[in-house]
Protein backbone atom coordinates (compact mmCIF):
# COMPACT_ATOMS: atom_id res chain seq x y z
CA UNK A 1 0.00 0.00 0.00
CA UNK A 2 1.45 3.45 -0.82
CA UNK A 3 -1.38 5.33 0.95
CA UNK A 4 0.74 8.33 2.90
CA UNK A 5 -0.52 9.96 6.09
CA UNK A 6 -1.26 13.58 5.99
CA UNK A 7 -1.52 15.12 9.40
CA UNK A 8 -3.42 18.39 9.52
CA UNK A 9 -3.66 20.55 12.77
CA UNK A 10 -4.59 17.41 14.69
CA UNK A 11 -6.60 15.81 11.73
CA UNK A 12 -4.80 12.53 10.24
CA UNK A 13 -6.50 12.05 6.59
CA UNK A 14 -5.08 9.65 4.16
CA UNK A 15 -4.27 10.42 0.89
CA UNK A 16 -4.20 7.71 -2.09
CA UNK A 17 -1.74 6.96 -4.36
CA UNK A 18 -2.55 8.93 -7.89
CA UNK A 19 -4.46 11.60 -5.60
CA UNK A 20 -3.06 15.32 -4.97
CA UNK A 21 -3.04 16.68 -1.46
CA UNK A 22 -5.96 18.80 -2.81
CA UNK A 23 -7.91 15.70 -3.91
CA UNK A 24 -7.83 14.38 -0.61
CA UNK A 25 -8.16 17.11 1.73
CA UNK A 26 -11.41 18.39 -0.41
CA UNK A 27 -12.26 14.37 -0.40
CA UNK A 28 -12.35 14.80 3.48
CA UNK A 29 -14.61 18.21 3.28
CA UNK A 30 -11.42 20.33 4.68
CA UNK A 31 -12.05 23.81 3.49
CA UNK A 32 -8.99 24.59 1.25
CA UNK A 33 -8.95 27.78 -0.88
CA UNK A 34 -8.37 26.35 -4.66
CA UNK A 35 -9.47 27.64 -7.96
CA UNK A 36 -6.90 26.16 -11.35
CA UNK A 37 -5.94 22.92 -9.77
CA UNK A 38 -3.63 22.92 -12.12
CA UNK A 39 -0.51 25.22 -10.34
CA UNK A 40 -1.48 28.67 -11.86
CA UNK A 41 -3.30 30.22 -9.53
CA UNK A 42 -1.35 29.23 -6.04
CA UNK A 43 -4.15 30.00 -3.91
CA UNK A 44 -4.01 26.10 -2.52
CA UNK A 45 -0.44 27.19 -0.87
CA UNK A 46 0.06 24.95 1.84
CA UNK A 47 2.97 24.51 3.93
CA UNK A 48 4.89 21.47 5.29
CA UNK A 49 5.98 22.11 8.76
CA UNK A 50 7.83 18.17 8.80
CA UNK A 51 10.71 17.93 5.54
CA UNK A 52 10.53 18.86 2.25
CA UNK A 53 7.58 18.77 0.35
CA UNK A 54 8.13 16.99 -3.31
CA UNK A 55 9.89 19.27 -5.69
CA UNK A 56 7.11 19.34 -8.47
CA UNK A 57 5.06 20.53 -6.22
CA UNK A 58 6.78 23.93 -5.47
CA UNK A 59 6.62 24.45 -9.39
CA UNK A 60 6.57 28.59 -9.79
CA UNK A 61 6.85 29.36 -6.15
CA UNK A 62 9.19 32.49 -5.16
CA UNK A 63 12.37 30.90 -3.98
CA UNK A 64 11.63 32.08 0.12
CA UNK A 65 8.25 30.14 0.07
CA UNK A 66 10.20 26.93 -1.52
CA UNK A 67 12.44 27.16 0.98
CA UNK A 68 9.92 27.56 3.70
CA UNK A 69 8.54 24.65 2.89
CA UNK A 70 5.58 26.10 1.12
CA UNK A 71 4.19 24.01 -1.89
CA UNK A 72 1.03 24.24 -3.69
CA UNK A 73 -1.90 21.24 -2.55
CA UNK A 74 -2.81 20.74 -6.01
CA UNK A 75 0.90 19.50 -7.32
CA UNK A 76 1.24 17.44 -4.63
CA UNK A 77 1.92 13.60 -4.09
CA UNK A 78 2.96 12.43 -1.59
CA UNK A 79 6.06 10.73 -1.10
CA UNK A 80 6.21 10.00 2.38
CA UNK A 81 3.47 11.22 5.71
CA UNK A 82 3.31 14.57 6.04
CA UNK A 83 2.23 17.13 8.87
CA UNK A 84 0.99 20.20 7.41
CA UNK A 85 -0.32 23.53 8.69
CA UNK A 86 -3.33 25.83 7.00
CA UNK A 87 -3.09 27.86 10.19
CA UNK A 88 -0.63 30.76 10.98
CA UNK A 89 1.57 28.53 14.39
CA UNK A 90 0.77 30.74 17.41
CA UNK A 91 3.81 32.90 18.34
CA UNK A 92 7.04 31.36 20.35
CA UNK A 93 8.94 33.73 22.33
CA UNK A 94 12.56 33.80 23.55
CA UNK A 95 13.71 36.18 26.21
CA UNK A 96 16.40 38.64 25.36
CA UNK A 97 18.11 41.81 27.07
CA UNK A 98 19.10 44.99 26.06
CA UNK A 99 22.97 45.39 25.49
CA UNK A 100 23.02 48.21 23.98
CA UNK A 101 21.15 51.93 23.17
CA UNK A 102 22.11 54.50 20.70
CA UNK A 103 20.44 57.13 18.99
CA UNK A 104 21.31 57.04 14.62
CA UNK A 105 19.64 60.21 14.22
CA UNK A 106 17.28 62.37 15.83
CA UNK A 107 14.27 60.00 15.67
CA UNK A 108 15.97 56.89 15.44
CA UNK A 109 17.29 54.55 17.97
CA UNK A 110 19.71 51.55 17.62
CA UNK A 111 18.31 48.89 19.85
CA UNK A 112 21.02 45.64 20.42
CA UNK A 113 19.28 42.94 22.03
CA UNK A 114 21.17 39.54 23.12
CA UNK A 115 18.84 36.64 22.96
CA UNK A 116 19.36 33.58 25.82
CA UNK A 117 18.96 31.37 22.92
CA UNK A 118 20.15 31.61 19.41
CA UNK A 119 17.64 32.30 16.80
CA UNK A 120 17.50 31.02 12.82
CA UNK A 121 16.49 33.90 11.19
CA UNK A 122 17.74 35.39 7.58
CA UNK A 123 18.95 38.86 6.99
CA UNK A 124 15.76 41.12 6.32
CA UNK A 125 12.91 38.75 8.68
CA UNK A 126 11.66 40.67 10.67
CA UNK A 127 10.51 39.56 14.64
CA UNK A 128 8.02 40.86 16.89
CA UNK A 129 9.15 42.62 20.20
CA UNK A 130 6.64 42.24 23.41
CA UNK A 131 6.99 44.01 26.24
CA UNK A 132 6.41 42.65 29.54
CA UNK A 133 2.67 44.04 29.71
CA UNK A 134 1.95 42.33 26.33
CA UNK A 135 2.34 45.06 24.18
CA UNK A 136 3.74 43.62 20.65
CA UNK A 137 5.26 45.83 17.29
CA UNK A 138 6.96 44.16 14.91
CA UNK A 139 10.43 45.04 13.79
CA UNK A 140 12.97 44.07 11.01
CA UNK A 141 16.62 42.80 12.10
CA UNK A 142 19.00 44.72 10.82
CA UNK A 143 22.40 42.38 10.90
CA UNK A 144 23.08 39.63 9.32
CA UNK A 145 23.23 36.30 10.21
CA UNK A 146 26.59 36.15 11.63
CA UNK A 147 25.68 37.65 14.53
CA UNK A 148 23.53 34.31 15.35
CA UNK A 149 21.83 35.45 19.33
CA UNK A 150 23.12 39.86 18.79
CA UNK A 151 20.04 41.23 17.06
CA UNK A 152 19.98 45.18 16.34
CA UNK A 153 16.54 47.09 15.38
CA UNK A 154 16.41 50.78 13.80
CA UNK A 155 13.22 52.16 16.06
CA UNK A 156 11.84 54.83 14.84
CA UNK A 157 10.42 57.33 17.31
CA UNK A 158 6.59 57.77 15.89
CA UNK A 159 4.42 60.71 17.46
CA UNK A 160 2.15 58.98 19.79
CA UNK A 161 3.29 55.24 19.14
CA UNK A 162 3.45 53.69 22.53
CA UNK A 163 6.30 50.76 21.72
CA UNK A 164 8.28 53.04 19.82
CA UNK A 165 8.23 55.90 23.03
CA UNK A 166 8.18 53.91 25.28
CA UNK A 167 11.84 51.87 23.77
CA UNK A 168 13.32 55.77 23.47
CA UNK A 169 12.79 57.34 27.00
CA UNK A 170 12.10 53.92 28.81
CA UNK A 171 13.55 50.80 27.91
CA UNK A 172 17.38 50.55 29.28
CA UNK A 173 20.14 48.61 29.32
CA UNK A 174 20.03 45.32 31.09
CA UNK A 175 16.20 45.37 30.89
CA UNK A 176 14.17 42.18 29.47
CA UNK A 177 12.12 41.82 26.26
CA UNK A 178 10.62 38.93 24.74
CA UNK A 179 11.35 38.37 21.07
CA UNK A 180 9.34 36.54 18.75
CA UNK A 181 10.61 33.56 16.03
CA UNK A 182 11.55 35.36 12.31
CA UNK A 183 8.90 35.78 9.73
CA UNK A 184 8.23 37.35 6.71
CA UNK A 185 9.61 36.61 3.38
CA UNK A 186 12.06 39.54 2.29
CA UNK A 187 15.37 37.97 2.84
CA UNK A 188 18.60 37.37 0.85
CA UNK A 189 19.24 33.54 -0.19
CA UNK A 190 23.10 33.19 -1.21
CA UNK A 191 21.23 31.41 -4.66
CA UNK A 192 22.13 33.55 -7.22
CA UNK A 193 25.69 35.35 -6.85
CA UNK A 194 25.90 37.16 -10.04
CA UNK A 195 22.14 38.62 -9.83
CA UNK A 196 21.92 42.24 -9.95
CA UNK A 197 20.20 43.73 -6.36
CA UNK A 198 18.00 46.97 -5.99
CA UNK A 199 16.89 48.04 -2.37
CA UNK A 200 14.92 50.90 -2.00
CA UNK A 201 14.62 51.93 1.57
CA UNK A 202 13.08 54.84 3.29
CA UNK A 203 13.69 56.21 7.18
CA UNK A 204 14.44 53.02 9.67
CA UNK A 205 13.43 51.27 6.44
CA UNK A 206 17.08 51.12 5.95
CA UNK A 207 17.10 48.17 8.75
CA UNK A 208 16.38 45.20 6.65
CA UNK A 209 17.90 46.12 3.55
CA UNK A 210 21.31 46.93 5.74
CA UNK A 211 20.88 43.19 6.90
CA UNK A 212 20.51 42.11 3.09
CA UNK A 213 23.32 44.21 2.14
CA UNK A 214 25.48 43.01 4.11
CA UNK A 215 24.66 39.19 4.31
CA UNK A 216 24.83 39.30 0.30
CA UNK A 217 28.35 40.98 0.79
CA UNK A 218 29.46 38.10 3.18
CA UNK A 219 28.57 35.30 0.88
CA UNK A 220 30.89 37.22 -1.68
CA UNK A 221 27.73 38.27 -3.88
CA UNK A 222 29.41 39.50 -7.10
CA UNK A 223 26.36 41.40 -9.14
CA UNK A 224 26.25 44.67 -8.70
CA UNK A 225 24.03 45.89 -5.67
CA UNK A 226 22.16 49.40 -5.76
CA UNK A 227 20.87 51.04 -2.46
CA UNK A 228 18.91 53.67 -2.54
CA UNK A 229 18.04 55.21 1.05
CA UNK A 230 15.30 58.39 0.84
CA UNK A 231 13.82 60.21 3.61
CA UNK A 232 12.20 64.06 3.16
CA UNK A 233 15.07 65.36 4.76
CA UNK A 234 18.26 65.01 5.40
CA UNK A 235 18.06 64.59 9.27
CA UNK A 236 15.67 61.70 8.38
CA UNK A 237 19.31 59.62 6.77
CA UNK A 238 21.59 57.98 8.53
CA UNK A 239 24.72 55.20 8.46
CA UNK A 240 25.87 57.89 5.42
CA UNK A 241 29.15 57.34 6.04
CA UNK A 242 28.87 54.01 6.47
CA UNK A 243 27.08 53.40 4.08
CA UNK A 244 29.79 55.64 1.81
CA UNK A 245 32.83 53.49 3.16
CA UNK A 246 31.32 50.49 2.23
CA UNK A 247 30.85 51.54 -1.27
CA UNK A 248 34.58 52.07 -1.70
CA UNK A 249 35.40 48.76 0.34
CA UNK A 250 33.18 46.35 -2.33
CA UNK A 251 33.53 48.07 -5.99
CA UNK A 252 30.10 46.23 -6.96
CA UNK A 253 28.17 47.92 -4.10
CA UNK A 254 26.54 51.63 -5.03
CA UNK A 255 25.05 53.31 -2.59
CA UNK A 256 22.76 56.81 -3.00
CA UNK A 257 20.87 58.73 -0.49
CA UNK A 258 18.30 60.77 -1.71
CA UNK A 259 15.99 63.67 0.17
CA UNK A 260 12.43 64.43 -1.35
CA UNK A 261 12.33 68.17 0.35
CA UNK A 262 14.59 71.24 0.95
CA UNK A 263 18.10 70.93 -0.48
CA UNK A 264 19.97 68.38 -1.06
CA UNK A 265 23.28 68.80 -0.08
CA UNK A 266 26.74 67.82 -2.58
CA UNK A 267 26.50 63.74 -3.36
CA UNK A 268 22.58 63.36 -1.80
CA UNK A 269 19.82 63.01 -5.40
CA UNK A 270 16.86 65.15 -5.02
CA UNK A 271 13.93 63.03 -4.96
CA UNK A 272 12.15 60.09 -3.64
CA UNK A 273 14.20 57.16 -3.46
CA UNK A 274 11.99 55.26 -5.98
CA UNK A 275 11.97 58.03 -8.26
CA UNK A 276 15.35 58.59 -8.28
CA UNK A 277 16.37 54.43 -8.42
CA UNK A 278 14.03 53.85 -11.64
CA UNK A 279 15.26 56.89 -13.58
CA UNK A 280 19.25 56.21 -13.03
CA UNK A 281 19.12 52.63 -13.70
CA UNK A 282 18.61 50.59 -17.19
CA UNK A 283 15.95 48.01 -17.52
CA UNK A 284 15.57 45.63 -14.01
CA UNK A 285 14.92 42.27 -16.59
CA UNK A 286 16.35 39.93 -14.16
CA UNK A 287 16.97 41.66 -11.05
CA UNK A 288 15.99 40.93 -7.59
CA UNK A 289 14.43 44.12 -5.64
CA UNK A 290 13.67 44.73 -2.24
CA UNK A 291 11.71 46.79 -0.90
CA UNK A 292 10.54 48.59 2.49
CA UNK A 293 9.45 51.34 3.85
CA UNK A 294 5.17 53.23 4.12
CA UNK A 295 3.24 50.12 2.09
CA UNK A 296 1.79 53.21 -0.20
CA UNK A 297 6.10 53.53 -1.10
CA UNK A 298 6.07 49.76 -1.27
CA UNK A 299 2.95 49.03 -3.89
CA UNK A 300 3.69 52.31 -6.29
CA UNK A 301 7.45 50.99 -6.33
CA UNK A 302 6.06 47.42 -7.52
CA UNK A 303 4.29 48.55 -9.75
CA UNK A 304 7.42 50.97 -11.01
CA UNK A 305 10.21 48.00 -11.00
CA UNK A 306 7.45 45.72 -12.38
CA UNK A 307 7.02 47.73 -15.73
CA UNK A 308 11.04 48.50 -15.68
CA UNK A 309 11.14 44.87 -16.49
CA UNK A 310 11.27 42.88 -13.03
CA UNK A 311 9.46 40.18 -12.33
CA UNK A 312 7.40 39.55 -9.50
CA UNK A 313 8.67 36.79 -8.19
CA UNK A 314 12.06 38.47 -8.04
CA UNK A 315 10.57 41.44 -5.51
CA UNK A 316 10.50 41.22 -2.38
CA UNK A 317 8.81 43.39 0.10
CA UNK A 318 7.00 43.14 3.52
CA UNK A 319 3.80 45.56 2.47
CA UNK A 320 2.43 45.05 6.02
CA UNK A 321 5.72 46.89 7.71
CA UNK A 322 5.26 50.16 8.32
CA UNK A 323 8.68 51.47 9.10
CA UNK A 324 7.89 55.15 8.26
CA UNK A 325 4.47 57.66 8.82
CA UNK A 326 4.91 59.11 5.77
CA UNK A 327 5.41 57.94 2.18
CA UNK A 328 9.06 59.12 2.02
CA UNK B 1 -14.23 21.32 -20.36
CA UNK B 2 -14.37 20.02 -23.30
CA UNK B 3 -11.70 17.87 -26.26
CA UNK B 4 -10.94 20.68 -28.33
CA UNK B 5 -10.39 23.63 -25.51
CA UNK B 6 -7.87 21.15 -23.58
CA UNK B 7 -6.38 20.90 -27.16
CA UNK B 8 -6.27 24.41 -27.66
CA UNK B 9 -4.37 25.23 -24.37
CA UNK B 10 -1.99 22.34 -25.29
CA UNK B 11 -1.10 23.56 -28.84
CA UNK B 12 -0.37 27.34 -27.43
CA UNK B 13 1.92 25.67 -24.71
CA UNK B 14 0.28 25.33 -21.50
CA UNK B 15 1.32 27.18 -18.21
CA UNK B 16 4.69 28.27 -19.77
CA UNK B 17 2.73 29.86 -22.83
CA UNK B 18 0.56 31.84 -20.34
CA UNK B 19 3.31 32.93 -18.12
CA UNK B 20 5.46 34.95 -21.14
CA UNK B 21 1.69 35.86 -21.79
CA UNK B 22 1.24 37.81 -18.41
CA UNK B 23 4.08 38.99 -18.51
CA UNK B 24 3.89 41.16 -21.77
CA UNK B 25 0.02 41.48 -21.88
CA UNK B 26 0.46 42.98 -18.50
CA UNK B 27 2.70 45.47 -18.72
CA UNK B 28 0.72 46.84 -22.01
CA UNK B 29 -2.08 47.20 -19.96
CA UNK B 30 -0.75 49.22 -17.32
CA UNK B 31 1.00 51.32 -19.49
CA UNK B 32 -2.21 51.95 -21.61
CA UNK B 33 -3.70 55.70 -20.60
CA UNK B 34 -6.84 54.61 -21.67
CA UNK B 35 -6.84 52.06 -19.18
CA UNK B 36 -4.42 51.97 -16.67
CA UNK B 37 -6.28 54.19 -14.06
CA UNK B 38 -8.69 51.41 -13.41
CA UNK B 39 -5.67 49.43 -11.55
CA UNK B 40 -4.68 52.59 -9.59
CA UNK B 41 -6.01 51.31 -6.44
CA UNK B 42 -4.83 47.74 -6.75
CA UNK B 43 -1.80 45.94 -5.35
CA UNK B 44 -0.71 44.71 -8.80
CA UNK B 45 1.16 41.22 -7.41
CA UNK B 46 -2.37 40.14 -6.33
CA UNK B 47 -3.58 41.29 -10.02
CA UNK B 48 -1.16 40.06 -11.74
CA UNK B 49 -2.21 36.47 -10.43
CA UNK B 50 -6.12 37.36 -11.43
CA UNK B 51 -4.33 38.49 -15.04
CA UNK B 52 -2.85 34.82 -14.64
CA UNK B 53 -6.17 33.09 -14.18
CA UNK B 54 -8.02 35.06 -16.70
CA UNK B 55 -5.28 34.27 -19.57
CA UNK B 56 -5.34 30.97 -18.47
CA UNK B 57 -9.32 30.90 -19.15
CA UNK B 58 -8.77 32.56 -22.56
CA UNK B 59 -5.94 30.00 -23.62
CA UNK B 60 -8.59 27.23 -22.81
CA UNK B 61 -7.07 25.92 -19.59
CA UNK B 62 -7.97 24.39 -16.58
CA UNK B 63 -10.55 27.41 -14.30
CA UNK B 64 -12.98 28.00 -12.60
CA UNK B 65 -14.37 31.01 -14.70
CA UNK B 66 -17.42 32.26 -12.66
CA UNK B 67 -19.56 34.92 -14.44
CA UNK B 68 -21.13 36.01 -11.24
CA UNK B 69 -17.49 37.06 -9.16
CA UNK B 70 -16.40 38.41 -12.90
CA UNK B 71 -19.65 40.96 -12.40
CA UNK B 72 -19.16 41.80 -8.62
CA UNK B 73 -14.85 42.33 -9.46
CA UNK B 74 -15.67 44.97 -11.96
CA UNK B 75 -19.11 46.61 -10.57
CA UNK B 76 -17.60 49.57 -8.94
CA UNK B 77 -15.50 49.80 -11.77
CA UNK B 78 -18.38 50.23 -14.37
CA UNK B 79 -20.61 52.25 -11.68
CA UNK B 80 -17.86 54.97 -10.37
CA UNK B 81 -14.96 55.14 -13.07
CA UNK B 82 -17.27 54.16 -16.01
CA UNK B 83 -15.78 51.11 -17.36
CA UNK B 84 -17.19 50.47 -20.84
CA UNK B 85 -17.14 48.85 -24.35
CA UNK B 86 -13.96 51.61 -25.07
CA UNK B 87 -11.91 49.91 -22.71
CA UNK B 88 -12.88 46.41 -23.19
CA UNK B 89 -11.58 46.83 -26.79
CA UNK B 90 -8.32 48.16 -25.32
CA UNK B 91 -7.90 45.03 -23.47
CA UNK B 92 -8.70 42.92 -26.47
CA UNK B 93 -6.04 44.78 -28.65
CA UNK B 94 -3.66 44.06 -25.87
CA UNK B 95 -4.14 40.42 -25.65
CA UNK B 96 -4.06 40.05 -29.61
CA UNK B 97 -0.84 42.31 -30.04
CA UNK B 98 0.20 39.78 -27.00
CA UNK B 99 0.16 36.92 -28.62
CA UNK B 100 0.86 38.35 -32.55
CA UNK B 101 4.52 38.98 -29.98
CA UNK B 102 4.71 35.57 -29.10
CA UNK B 103 4.29 34.61 -32.92
CA UNK B 104 0.72 32.48 -31.95
CA UNK B 105 -0.76 31.42 -35.25
CA UNK B 106 -3.77 33.71 -36.08
CA UNK B 107 -6.45 30.65 -36.15
CA UNK B 108 -5.52 30.18 -32.60
CA UNK B 109 -5.26 33.79 -31.45
CA UNK B 110 -8.85 33.96 -32.94
CA UNK B 111 -9.65 30.99 -30.78
CA UNK B 112 -8.10 32.88 -27.67
CA UNK B 113 -9.94 36.25 -28.51
CA UNK B 114 -13.11 34.33 -28.92
CA UNK B 115 -13.07 32.61 -25.11
CA UNK B 116 -12.24 36.57 -23.74
CA UNK B 117 -14.90 37.91 -25.60
CA UNK B 118 -17.49 35.64 -23.85
CA UNK B 119 -16.61 37.49 -20.68
CA UNK B 120 -18.10 41.13 -21.94
CA UNK B 121 -21.09 41.10 -20.08
CA UNK B 122 -19.92 39.79 -17.31
CA UNK B 123 -17.38 42.35 -16.78
CA UNK B 124 -19.27 44.95 -17.77
CA UNK B 125 -22.43 44.22 -15.90
CA UNK B 126 -24.73 43.36 -18.78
Amino acid sequence: MSQKKITLDDRDIFCHEEETVLDALLRENIDIPHACREGACQSCMIRSLKGAPPAAAQNGLKDVLRHQNHFLACLCYPQQDMVLSLSTPADFFTEATVVGKELLNAETLLLTLQCKELLDYYAGQFVNLKRADGLVRSYSIANNRIHANKLTFHIRRLAGGRFSEWAHQELNIGDSIAVSDPKGLCYYLPSAPEQSMLLIGTGSGLAPLAGIISEALHHGHTGPIHLYHGSREMDGLYWIEEMQQLARQYPNFHYTACVSRGDAPEGVAKGRANDVAVAALPSLKGWRVYLCGHPDMVNQTKRQVYLKGAAFQDIYADAFHVASATLD
Amino acid sequence: MSETSTSLYEQLGGEAAVNAAVDIFYRKVLTDYRINRFFDNTDIEKQAAKQKAFLTMAFGGPNNYNGADMRQAHAHLVKKLGLDDSHFDAVMEHLGATLQELNVPQALIGQVAAIAESTRNDVLGR
